[in-house]
């Protein structure tokens, strides 16, 4: 299968003092094909978070280098690294990040105004997404006017609407509980299925156990790369 | 799946962008502004104030003006005044001893009349006149006028018009003829059920018959900005020829008071010297001042030069403006720092909604055009609102007060462009602040 992200000799390092240097992440290689369900786990500490912010092309790597697609975005200038994030990247954050003052559909436009979409078919692409994550007839609804698990299908719907190569999510079931976070993640599982790379930060099992592959980090490198099974299939993975 | 993903040409993305997306960036301005319509009303009154507080002003100082120049233009800038002038009293009572019960002589002469004509070059006309204070009756009423004793083209030199009947001719002027022209006002005021033509009015101990009813532009003896109106009503003229003054009314003029009497030779009280041009008003001016210096001892003369006055009126008009307009412009600058700091507040309370906005693909320069463009909308909005508060006012000022006042275009147009302008510069830093803004330090703000 074709590589979606290859990651090779990646090192963040945060120089706090001259004393105090942190290597949150230290020497992470890393590849993941398209079409996969991957998740990151790791306690607190371990430089999930500084990888999630890489891999979402928010932040740069201190050496190392991070080709997404066939793209070296390491030493992207920020505004290259914006016009990314806006094509290639679709984030599912665990506190939603809906804009308060647009509605769900408005919110779904979001990433495609910064690409300056024609009006018409982006317009059409939203109400559809809003259908596909089953929020058609709330179109004009405020944020503060849904439920959690709502809002969330709105960001999965916003996260789509630029049909990134891969989709982001930082905990998107953190905020939620069991049932409707069981919602969230079918809906993530079945986009899995139509052909979406998800990768799915978490520090919950239950949730990692949705993914094909799990990646465990501790101390800012890789600890464990482990397979699971597929959902379709029986054959336990090693 | 890839090819969907091919990256679009930059070049296609600037031109298809611009304009759909700043109507889409000015909405969401709205939109943000709306979400805090009390906050969003309070910022713009500072500018509002400001915009209002600029034409409201220079409107007024324009009113002001305009009535000043008006006056002065009712004096014909062609013309050069030249008015006898009482001496002051200490110079009097050294030449004549005790000023009272004397005959005092002074002012212009008709020989100084004729004089001007001769000498001065550019003249095309001088108008003398003698202005006598005396009353008038008709009947049973009796006004206290100005009579003025004149040649037969004052009309055409102090701009009268002619309203019905003639005015005085050579041949009134030649034979003393007992006649006289009255001003529209004393018209009204005298024959208040007649028709004043062919009556006749007594002014002193002749009576005289009106043949003709003229419109003012000016009054001779009126410089209303001055102050030298006398308390009399302004329109009350009556013209007789100059040769019938000169007989009639005698050089000495004698005017009694309770327990005195002042005698007074006055030839002419005013000359008015016509000049052929513009350019001939600026020499002949010091002209005259030399050749009257040389056959006056003392100057009992006054000259008036309303273009002079005409330019002094404009150059203050200038000051008077700058001084306006620079109070209005620190209201505008006081508005403005109001609306900086509002957007500033505004930034740290949306730093969430920039750190969305900059994951999902705002670049910085997005984020600078969204908050630069409510500010702008936040200042212009304020000016427009402060346009039209600032026309009324200045339509309040007039129907309340006497003040005239004038709105022009280009105090307007002056006073919205700056509430722009205060919009760009004072949005400017709050707006790269915002985008200065660190994306992950953004999203992960409370």
């Amino acid at each position: 299968m074709e590589s979606i992200i290859r990651i090779e000799a990646l090192k963040k390092t945060y120089v706090l003092s001259e004393e105090n240097v942190v290597h949150a992440l230290d020497g992470v290689d890393l590849t993941i094909n398209a079409g996969s369900f991957v998740a990151i786990m790791g306690p607190s500490g371990s430089g999930k978070s500084t990888m999630l912010n890489i891999l979402g092309c928010l932040d740069r790597p201190t050496s190392g280098r991070y080709f997404l697609g066939a793209e070296d975005v390491s030493r992207m200038s920020d505004d290259a690294l914006s016009d990314v994030r806006g094509r290639r990247i679709g984030f599912i954050f665990q506190s939603y990040n809906l804009i308060a003052q647009l509605t769900v559909l408005e919110n779904i436009q979001v990433p495609l105004f910064y690409r300056a979409q024609d009006v018409k078919t982006s317009h059409d692409r939203c109400i559809a997404l809003a259908h596909l994550v089953g929020l058609g007839d709330r179109l004009t609804h405020r944020p503060s006017q849904l439920s959690g698990g709502q809002q969330q299908r709105v960001a999965i719907a916003r996260s789509l609407v630029n049909d990134p190569l891969m989709i982001l999510a930082d905990e998107p079931t953190g905020n939620l509980d069991s049932k409707t976070g069981t919602e969230v993640l079918d809906l993530i599982s079945r986009l899995n299925q139509d052909g979406k790379t998800i990768i799915l930060v978490t520090h919950d099992d239950k949730v990692a156990q949705r993914a094909h592959r799990v990646v465990r980090m501790k101390d800012g490198r890789i600890d464990r790369d482990e397979l699971r099974p597929l959902p379709l299939s029986s054959n336990p993975a090693s | 799946m890839n090819c969907d993903h091919c990256p679009c040409p930059q070049t296609l993305r600037v031109e298809n962008m611009i304009p759909y997306q700043f109507i889409i960036t000015v909405r969401l301005g709205f939109k943000s502004l709306k979400l805090h319509k009390l906050r969003s009303a309070l910022t713009m009154l500072g500018i509002i104030f400001g915009v209002c507080s600029v034409i409201a002003m220079l409107a007024i100082g324009e009113g002001a003006s305009y009535e000043a120049q008006e006056a002065i233009k009712r004096l014909g800038s062609n013309n050069i005044l030249i008015r006898s002038l009482k001496p002051p009293e200490q110079a009097r009572q050294q030449g004549q001893g005790s000023g009272r019960g004397f005959q005092l002589k002074y002012g212009l002469t008709y020989d100084d009349a004729a004089r001007l004509l001769g000498t001065i070059p550019g003249v095309s006309r001088v108008l003398p006149m003698r202005i006598i204070r005396e009353n008038v009756r008709f009947q049973r009423n009796e006004i206290p006028c100005q009579v003025i004793g004149t040649l037969p083209f004052y009309p055409e030199v102090a701009g009268a018009a002619l309203v019905r009947g003639r005015f005085l001719a050579h041949y009134d002027e030649e034979h003393m003829e007992n006649v006289c022209v009255i001003t529209t006002g004393l018209a009204r005021r005298l024959f208040p059920y007649q028709d004043p033509l062919n009556h006749a009015v007594k002014i002193a101990t002749f009576y005289y018959r009106v043949i003709g009813i003229v419109q003012e532009r000016s009054q001779p003896e009126q410089r209303s900005q001055a102050g030298q109106m006398e308390g009399q009503p302004l329109d009350n003229n009556v013209y007789i020829p100059l040769n019938t003054s000169r007989t009639r009314f005698g050089e000495v003029l004698i005017r009694r008071s309770a327990g005195s009497f002042e005698a007074e030779e006055v030839q002419l009280h005013q000359v008015t010297v016509q000049m052929r041009d513009l350019a001939a008003v600026e020499t002949a001016d010091p002209q005259i001042k030399t050749m009257l210096g040389r056959f006056h001892n003392e100057t009992d003369y006054e000259i008036i030069v309303p273009l002079q006055l005409l330019r002094q009126a404009e150059q203050t008009k200038r000051i008077f403006n700058i001084v306006l307009g620079s109070i209005a412009a620190i209201s505008l600058l006081v508005g403005g720092i109001g609306i900086m700091n509002i957007m500033l507040a505004t930034v740290t309370e949306r730093t969430r909604e920039i750190g969305i906005r900059r994951a999902l693909g705002a670049k910085k320069a997005d984020i600078t055009m969204q908050f630069l463009v409510e500010t702008v909308v936040l200042a212009v909005g304020g000016g427009l609102v402060g346009v039209a508060v600032g026309i009324i006012t200045p339509i309040l000022v007039s129907h309340l007060t006497t003040m005239k006042t004038i709105v022009t275009l280009w105090s307007v147009l002056l006073a919205f462009g700056i509430s722009g302008a205060v919009g760009v510069i004072f949005g400017l830093y709050p707006a790269k602040a915002a985008a200065g803004l660190d994306p992950i330090e953004a999203l992960r703000h409370e």
